[in-house]
């Protein structure tokens, strides 16, 4: 990170003396920096915003466009930093000299609306999950269902399926995971913002599924964590891939994000669904930090921008994500965070 | 001759000044028209052009089929052209009689004092955003609907009710038992969209047709009374062809905001992107596939979209056209 102390002490020369006092000037007057990009996020920059604001006066204005928006805005250079729920591939990155990095996890829910089933009740596994979504388990009393709920009733009601109508991150982790735990869901349907889901009905955005999720008895969808427990809607607890039964919660979301293998992965490139972890829940997302390794325009004003961003997201790493807790994502693990610092260090020119 | 000359050189500059000033006037008038022009073929090209990769790519296809697969970038349009079609045909059907109700109990037979309060009301219904009509239809009406009509409908219409034994209208009359056939027990579906659409242009239709069934002379009316006619015989006689261009501009101008009503329609269709016959199942418009995907589109999808967007221009034309000639007729046939 770029800071005053650290600039003077490497040069401590009357000239950097002056560029300090400038950018010293600047800090004063309080400095915008912008993003845009995935709705996922939004929540918890927004909340980090304001508390940056309040320590730094530098305001983040940040507009939750869709991952694939951000993106395209990135590449513009129109903006700061992009952010978005699929990661970049190496090549688009490196073509355009952009570089990403991860800033916070949650957690996907599959949730049911079954009359006298309780949240975290139903147990499904990975196979089953797809199997529903494909169309080809139609109601709650299938015996595979039945298989992996020993002791629960449940009643023979028909299966209706509810996905969301937009493009979204949330889509792609869910299929993305769904693609890993069932061949023929891989083959046909793939993974992506958007898929030709083969049976159910679309509802617009998280608030969408939630909704028609409520409305319809013996529905199924899948929302973010916080939807979830806002909307008091249940939750089915999932089969890891360790064949651990777990429940979503802060704990398991860790676990994902702790225990996917970042080390071998560049940029950070790595969709951490289906986690190897004992204690992994299997649909844990996260959303990456998308900026240019160098600046894209030459001149004070982009370099003052990308220092405050910096310190944005330095900040929000190391003592922001308290309050990403309290609004139900989870903190990056430590060795994760320190792995992004040192990328930080070795990739980005400031 | 120099007192002469100067009464006559006056009204010369005067005129060619007033002509100079006209010249300019009708520049500045053909302007503002050209920009209309400019801007809609403008609008038109932009769509293509963006959507030329998908029509390079599917070619006629993309007119015929029913995929919208982005996993395997295959796309078509024919799901949401069906469905934008559906939806507003659903919505004009039971708009335009309603709306011709509203007009002519506000023009014929209201009482004064109930007249304005009415016709203001309707006028602000016109002024509500889509949106909130669209969170109506999700969060009151739909769950209405799938409560209390829906399973009216499928149970007598339907040819699959819940007791097995498909009514009599659904054995003998065609296609009816298809229409009302729905495995989906709730309200979002293609008649829930055509519904609130209606309730969403009827102010538009009502309004036009009650400012034109006023400029109806009151001694044409009154000589239809006198002859005898009652109150309906002198609206369908009388008023209705009296004032039918203008009617039907009316119609189609609500038609024109049903064809691209997009949020509204977002929140209660359903958006799945399946072809059913049934008027109870979930699927999508045009507009509501490019509100919905829009945003996180890249590539061939985004430039599906794009065509879908000039998809819905030509759409838009054509029944505009047709509009056209079903007025020519009717002019024709009366001779006019």
């Amino acid at each position: 990170m770029l800071n005053a102390t650290t600039t003077v002490s490497r040069f401590g020369t009357a000239a950097v003396l002056a560029v300090a006092t400038l950018i010293g000037a600047n800090a004063a007057q309080a400095t915008d920096i912008t993003g845009a990009g995935s709705s996922f996020v939004y929540p918890v920059l927004s909340r980090w915003s304001a508390s940056y604001a309040e320590k730094t006066g530098n305001q983040l204005n940040y507009q939750s466009v869709g991952s694939g928006a951000g993106i395209a805005q990135i590449k513009e250079g129109t903006i700061d930093f992009g952010a978005s729920d699929a990661p970049m591939k190496a090549e688009d990155l490196a073509r355009f000299g952009l570089g990403q990095f991860p800033v916070v996890v949650g957690g996907i829910v599959p949730v049911v609306n079954i009359a006298g089933v309780q949240a975290g009740q139903i147990k499904l596994d990975g196979a089953t999950l797809a199997d529903i979504f494909l169309g080809k388990i139609r109601n709650w009393n299938d015996p595979k269902i039945a298989a992996l709920n020993s002791g629960l009733s449940l009643p023979a009601g028909k299966i209706t399926v509810v996905h969301r109508s937009d493009g979204s991150g949330t889509s792609f982790n869910f299929t993305n995971y769904l693609s890993k735990v069932s061949p023929q869901w891989a083959s046909q349907v793939k993974f992506g913002t958007s898929v030709d889901w083969p049976t159910g009905v679309g509802g617009k955005g998280n608030e969408g599924v939630s909704q028609y999720v409520k409305q319809i008895k013996g529905s199924i969808g899948y929302v973010e964590y916080a939807y979830a427990v806002k909307n008091r809607i249940s939750w089915v607890d999932l089969k890891n891939a360790a064949g651990n039964v777990v429940a979503p919660n802060a704990d398991s979301f860790a676990a994902a994000a702790g225990t996917a293998d970042w080390a071998s992965a560049k940029d950070f490139n790595l969709i951490m669904t289906n986690a190897p972890g004992a204690k992994a829940w299997p649909i844990t997302a996260t959303t990456w930090v998308i900026m240019y390794k160098q600046p894209k325009h030459a001149g004070q004003e982009q370099a003052e921008h990308r220092k405050v961003a910096f310190d944005f997201f330095k900040w929000a790493l190391e003592s922001g994500q308290q309050q990403a807790a309290q609004l139900d994502y989870v903190a990056l693990p430590q060795n994760l965070v320190q792995k992004i610092e040192a990328y930080w260090a070795s990739e980005y020119k400031h | 001759m120099s007192e002469a000359a100067l009464p006559l050189d006056a009204p010369e500059q005067r005129a060619t000044r007033d002509a100079r000033h006209d010249r300019l006037f009708a520049g500045l008038l053909r302007a503002c028209a050209l920009i209309v022009l400019a801007a809609l073929l403008g609008a038109a090209f932009a769509t293509l052009w963006g959507g030329r990769e998908a029509f390079g790519t599917f070619g006629w296809h993309f007119l015929a089929s029913s995929a919208w697969d982005p996993g395997n970038q295959d796309y078509g349009a024919l799901v949401p052209v069906y469905g934008t079609l559906a939806t507003s045909f659903i919505a004009l059907l039971i708009a335009v009689p309603v709306s011709f109700g509203i007009a002519l109990y506000l023009s014929e037979v209201a009482p004064r004092w109930l007249r304005t309060p009415v016709a203001s009301a309707i006028e602000l219904l016109a002024g509500i955003p889509s949106i909130i009509y669209g969170m109506w239809g999700l969060f009151v009406f739909a769950p209405f609907f799938a409560e209390h009509v829906k399973p009216w409908l499928t149970n007598y219409l339907g040819n699959n009710p819940d007791d097995g034994h498909p009514s009599w209208v659904a054995a003998h009359v065609p296609f009816v038992g298809k229409l009302f056939a729905s495995d989906y027990p709730f309200g979002a579906s293609i008649l829930t969209a055509g519904i609130v659409l209606a309730v969403m242009i009827i102010p538009f239709i009502s309004s036009v047709m009650r400012e034109v069934f006023q400029t109806v002379p009151t001694r044409l009316k009154e000589s239809a009374y006198a002859l005898g006619s009652s109150t309906w015989e002198v609206s369908w006689d009388i008023v209705l062809p009296y004032t039918r261009s203008a009617v039907i501009g009316g119609i189609f101008l609500g038609l024109g905001r049903a064809l691209g009503e997009t949020m509204a329609v977002t929140f209660v269709l359903g958006n799945a992107m399946d072809l059913s016959a049934s008027l109870l199942d979930p699927g999508a418009s045009i507009a509501s596939t490019i509100a919905n995907q829009f945003s996180e589109a890249v590539g061939l999808q985004k430039s599906a979209l794009m065509a879908l967007a000039f998809l819905l221009f030509v759409v838009t034309f054509i029944v505009l056209l047709i509009a056209r000639l079903m007025l020519r007729r009717l002019a024709s046939r009366e001779g006019r």
